[in-house]
């Protein structure tokens, strides 16, 4: 079976990589644009692995994270942050809200297949 | 989709955040200290930036980059976006949408100017805030480490080897280096997602592993609490990968276990010699019974061979511990850490709502449009094809089936109804030009020293995207001019008693089926006795010509004209107003200026809202089917012969309650007949024309009114003065639209040009 993932980006240019890279990969994509459509469609996506943006309006990734390991059924999910900060303080609060992972902008097609592969089974 | 679509969705998106950008800037220029804005603002540079870097826009991306690190000392109160600040940030931003059209078209950019502004990012991101740092850290240095007392770096000393002593394919065993590694997950690690078994599993994929599970923390069943870790792993890889990718196994579990990394000798491990610790393999279904471990030892003539066993074991054996957190959600016990966050979540998913609630955005799709224009395209022939059909059952059945006729009428209402909301598609709100426009008066502002500020109104007007676009060159031309021309320099404010800055007014609104946009300008306005002596020296007017303030004001809709004394750089470009009115009126539009001295200037531009339909009164005239636009007219009236007055050699007058009113004869004008009709005998059409005065239009009879398709005259067969284009009518004859402020100006003059006019095109 097909392994699903929840993308949660407000880019509409990093989603069409998301979604082209991920489906070129073999997995079947479900895609939100912020954090708030994110925790919406979250039930109804019941994805295998969540990657997600950190600045993001209405909801950023931090709460969102937050969010998601509220629910009972997902709280125990792997959750990738993509994000362009590398520093050490943007990491941690991620880490902190509940991030199994990260995968550090620029986008690269094989860093993000890694990275879920990373924390999938 | 391929990458050069998503290059080409990118860009559009950088429009978008461009636009953003600039709209939160000016903002905050305006006072607007709201936290949401600056962070619009900084998460509008940051995506442009990550999209950047995707493609490789290396230019771009560091731009962005040091524009971002500003911002993000704004964002985080380090620093004040007061107007100093905010006037580098609004160029930053103008330099990063050329930097932006340079990645797209290949164009080149100023780069004296956008390094001068990375300068100066820099020194407010540095000089303010000393301490901010201008440049992240690198990757692998920013990971804390907040809780890893196991892990100590101390007293290790990487060993070099090299890489050409191993064939890729075959690693030679014997002289790889063996890394004892100690791996103890704490239960933050599961409660965020990892998995030991995944991270073993990444790990064995580096080489030779053996693997050896330490249970002994595991307490008593009863003791146990499922979403604790107890397990820990001791791991001898033979790896020739080196000590950096064992870690970045463990990139994503680093805060959350007790790791250690040890080389053992390079040539330490060789099959006989003693390893670290021996491999166990264990049996997990006693986890059911006693938390007692059965080790045996596994024969080292074996160890091969039971490499992948003990793989499989490891990995089983972190599965449970992943087994143990589901266990626990079914049994549904209360975490300890569910309670711990729930106040912070519960407020942040409060404030998240009250934002949803505040930009409730309704969802949109993206469209060609070529297939919009289509599909109004469609719905015109549409529309004339429900005329057509209308009228011959009209013709057919004169008494007409009321069950056809009322579903003639239906289909009649729907027809209008999904033209409107075809029309709709193409609306679009006027922001984005007014938005480029800020950018224009910062321009012409520094190019002029002159302060200004611009401010605009009723952005979110809607109007049909083809007048947008054809909107932005006139109104530019007219920004620079009331910047340029209309407002004085500061000093010259000052004296007049002004404030030093200038304002520059734009404002769009509705008004009866048009969109008006009103340029207004608080400067010296119009210097009347400038303009006429510029006219006189141009042969525009006589010397001694009686012209009304009016009058002399739209003189500067003439040709060529030009007060400035001399052609300056930003205004003189070889275009004049004359060239801006013919836009504005080739788009249906007309443009007006009122002005008071000292005070300033006002433009007024009326526009149609669509290209593609009008409602229209239809006429006869000299036996033609004419159309005139319904938006110009004001009234119909019978003409009684007592109100009309001839006056001058060919003029006549009507009086409509007490006020006289000239006469145009439609069909003298347009040269459909030689001789004056007999007013009496037609219908007066009350029309207000672009000077806002009004004149009666004489046409023989009114046949109705109705929407009409409008069919460009020019694409088909040619400009003709007076028409403004054509329609199909529901008999599938041809009319002819009537342009009213042309029909007028030339009533002025009597008639329109005979070699030009319509008796001349057949």
């Amino acid at each position: 079976m097909k392994k699903r993932v929840l993308t949660v980006d407000d880019s509409r240019t990093i989603r069409n990589m998301l979604l082209v890279t991920l489906n070129n990969a073999g997995f079947e994509t479900i895609q939100a644009e912020d954090g708030v459509e994110g925790l919406e469609v979250l039930e109804e996506a019941n994805p295998d692995v969540i990657v997600t943006d950190i600045n993001m309006p209405r909801l950023d990734g931090f709460g969102f994270i937050e969010g998601v390991r509220k629910n009972d059924r997902y709280r125990a999910i792997p959750i990738l942050v993509l994000t362009t900060e590398s520093d050490a303080e943007k990491k941690n609060r991620a880490r902190q809200a509940g991030a199994t992972g990260w995968i550090v902008k620029p986008f690269d097609p094989t860093k993000l297949i890694d990275a879920i592969e990373r924390v999938t089974a | 989709m391929d990458m050069n679509e998503i290059k080409e969705i990118f860009f559009q998106e950088c429009e978008e955040q461009l636009a953003e950008l600039e709209s939160g800037l000016l903002k905050l220029n305006d006072g607007d200290r709201d936290p949401e804005t600056v962070n619009a603002v900084f998460r509008a540079v940051h995506s442009i930036k990550g999209g950047a870097g995707a493609f490789g826009l290396d230019d771009l991306v560091s731009f962005a980059h040091v524009f971002e690190t500003t911002l993000d000392c704004v964002r985080s109160n380090r620093l004040d976006p007061g107007p100093e600040v905010l006037k580098v940030m609004l160029k930053s931003a103008d330099v990063l949408a050329d930097l932006t059209n340079a990645a797209r078209d290949g164009g080149s950019v100023d780069e004296a100017r956008s390094r001068q502004l990375i300068k100066e990012l820099e020194a407010l991101a540095n000089g303010e805030v000393p301490q901010a740092s201008a440049a992240p850290e690198p990757v692998a240095k920013a990971a804390p480490v907040a809780v890893a007392p196991v892990v100590n770096d101390e007293g290790f000393q990487p060993v070099a080897f090299s890489f050409d002593d191993f064939e890729a394919d075959e690693p030679a065993l014997i002289d790889m280096p063996t890394y004892e590694i100690v791996f103890k997950p704490k239960s933050d690690l599961y409660a965020k997602g990892n998995e030991a078994t995944l991270l073993l599993r990444d790990l064995s994929r580096l080489g030779e592993m053996s693997i050896h599970c330490d249970m002994d923390a595991l307490p008593a069943l009863d003791r146990l609490s499922p979403e604790s870790a107890y397990f820990a792993w001791k791991i001898s890889l033979k790896t020739d990968k080196g000590e950096d990718a064992i870690r970045t196994v463990f990139e994503f579990a680093e805060w959350d276990c007790d790791l250690e990394v040890t080389l053992v000798a390079g040539e330490a491990a060789a099959p006989g010699e003693e390893l670290p610790m021996q491999p166990v393999p264990f049996d997990l279904s006693i986890l059911d019974d006693e938390p007692a471990v059965s080790v045996g030892v596994i024969e080292e003539e074996e160890q091969l061979a039971a490499q992948q066993e003990i793989r499989d074991a490891a990995v089983s054996a972190a599965a449970t511990a992943s087994n143990v957190l589901q266990m626990a959600q079914s049994a549904n016990r209360a975490p300890a850490e569910k309670s711990a966050g729930a106040a912070a979540s519960a407020a942040a998913q409060s404030a998240a709502a009250q934002q949803a609630a505040a930009s409730a955005a309704t969802p949109t799709i993206r469209v060609d449009l070529d297939r919009v224009d289509r599909l109004i395209n469609l719905v015109g022939e549409l529309v004339i094809n429900q005329a057509m059909l209308s009228q011959s059952v009209v013709e057919n059945d004169a008494n007409g089936t009321s069950s056809i006729n009322m579903g003639l009428e239906e289909l009649q209402q729907l027809t209008r109804e999904i033209q409107d909301s075809v029309m709709a598609i193409r609306a679009q709100p006027v922001k984005p030009v007014f938005q480029r426009m800020s950018r224009i008066v910062r321009e012409i502002a520094d190019m002029t020293g002159k302060s200004v500020r611009l401010i605009t109104e009723g952005e979110n007007t809607e109007v049909d995207k083809t007048v947008i676009d054809k909107l932005a060159e006139p109104l530019t031309h007219m920004i620079r001019n009331a910047v340029d021309h209309g407002l004085e320099t500061p000093e010259k404010r000052l004296a007049a008693g002004k404030s030093a800055e200038g304002t520059v007014r734009l404002t769009a609104k509705h008004r009866s089926g048009r969109i008006v946009i009103e340029l207004a300008d608080d400067g010296a306005g119009i210097n009347r006795e400038k303009v006429r002596q510029k006219a006189i020296d141009n042969d525009l007017i006589a010397a001694d010509a009686n012209l009304s303030d009016e009058e002399i004001d739209n003189l500067i809709f003439h040709a060529g004209f030009s007060t400035a004394d001399k052609i300056s750089d930003i205004s003189g470009r070889g275009v004049g107003m004359d060239v801006v009115k013919r836009s504005i009126q080739a788009l249906g539009g007309r443009i007006n200026i009122s002005s008071k001295p000292g005070h300033g200037s006002i433009f007024t531009m009326s526009l149609p809202l669509t290209l593609a339909v009008l409602d229209g009164m239809v006429v006869t005239v000299a036996n033609q089917t004419l159309v005139v636009p319904l938006t110009a007219i004001v009234e119909t009236l019978q003409p009684e012969a007592a109100a009309i007055h001839s006056f001058g050699s060919n003029q006549r007058l009507i009086s409509i309650r007490n006020s006289f009113c000239p006469l145009v004869d439609v069909g003298r004008i347009l040269n459909f007949r030689a001789s004056q009709a007999n007013p009496v005998e037609g219908v007066a059409l009350l029309v207000e024309s672009e000077g806002g005065g009004q004149r009666a239009l004489m046409v023989d009879a009114i046949q109705g009114q109705r929407q009409v398709v409008i069919k460009s005259l020019e694409a088909n067969y040619t400009h003709v003065p007076g028409i403004a284009a054509a329609t199909i009518l529901g008999d599938g004859r041809v009319a002819l639209i009537l342009d009213v402020d042309t029909i007028v100006a030339a009533s002025r003059g009597h008639s329109l040009k005979p070699e030009m006019s319509l008796a001349a095109a057949g």
